[in-house]
């Protein structure tokens, strides 16, 4: 039970985190991507502040045996880099690059019933299901 | 917006420290592509922390759309139909590649996986690609 708070919470703070940095404004993603055009740096600092703050705190939680309430650590297996890997961050990319929002964005952006990002999360939701159905888990 | 490098490195920080709450006290990875995956595709014993972490992404996202509107003030603008062949890339996309910006881009690279190295500057370039191709043929954005 304890898990599931944990699990409301931190989605809650990683929600807040996305809407303070501006990262739920699709042209700010899209004015990261245009470095030919009107740059918009905004993108590298939230991933410094993410990254500097997750690196840090890993450094510590990876000298643990296991997590403070869970049994075990559920980390990916060390895999090496594949095609499918490179398929489908390419295709993440072209999908990014056109509407401006990645999987995190989109579904905060959800509240604000927005036409547009509520096509975008159905039509994410299709391409997840698809996925899923293709390649089972 | 005031100096938004400030409010994007802040919120970074939000995200990152939520991340590691997460894996601290779960034991789980914060990828949200592969989270929403699995509130899709259910397993047995492995649904409801899932399914509440997207509730309180989008729970937060309703606290913004009250307290801080201007995060909703998108410019962009797409015809219907491409909206929703980004949406299927991005689906497909990140479960294909394992991960997006969030499970490769700040989880992976914190843990320094290849893996996520190699996917965030894959989706990065493809993606500064296709904005440079589609501004060739579209005038502003």
């Amino acid at each position: 039970m304890r898990e599931i708070f944990v699990a409301l919470f931190c989605g809650f703070l990683f929600g807040v985190g996305l809407l303070l940095s501006g990262m739920t404004l699709p042209q700010k993603v899209i004015g990261f991507l245009d470095v030919f055009g009107a740059w918009d740096p905004t993108l590298v600092f939230v991933m410094v502040g993410a990254i500097g703050v997750n690196g840090l705190a890993y450094v510590f939680i990876r000298r643990r045996q296991g997590p403070v309430v869970a049994s075990t650590f559920h980390l990916p297996p060390k895999r090496p880099v594949d095609g499918k890997l490179l398929c489908g961050a390419a295709l993440f990319g072209v999908g990014w690059a056109l509407a401006g929002y990645c999987p995190g964005p989109a579904l905060v952006s959800l509240a604000s019933l927005q036409g547009d990002v509520t096509v975008f999360v159905i039509f994410m939701a299709a391409g997840i299901w698809v996925h899923n159905r293709l390649f089972p888990i | 917006m005031p100096t938004p490098w400030l409010f994007g490195l802040l919120g970074g920080a939000l995200i990152g420290g939520a991340a590691a709450i997460l894996l601290l006290i779960n034991g789980r990875v914060s990828g949200i592509s592969g989270i929403f995956s699995g509130v899709l595709s259910p397993k047995r014993g492995d649904f409801a922390w899932r399914l509440v972490f997207v509730a309180g992404l989008i729970i937060g996202g309703a606290l913004g759309f009250v307290f801080y509107p201007e995060a909703y003030h998108s410019t962009v603008e797409r015809p219907l139909p491409i909206i929703a062949l980004a949406g299927f890339l991005v689906g497909f996309g990140t479960r294909l590649g394992g991960g997006c910006t969030s499970g490769h881009g700040v989880c992976g690279i914190s843990r320094f996986s290849l893996r996520s190295l190699v996917a965030t500057v894959t989706f990065i370039g493809v993606g500064m690609l296709a904005v440079f191709i589609l501004s060739l043929f579209v005038h502003g954005r």
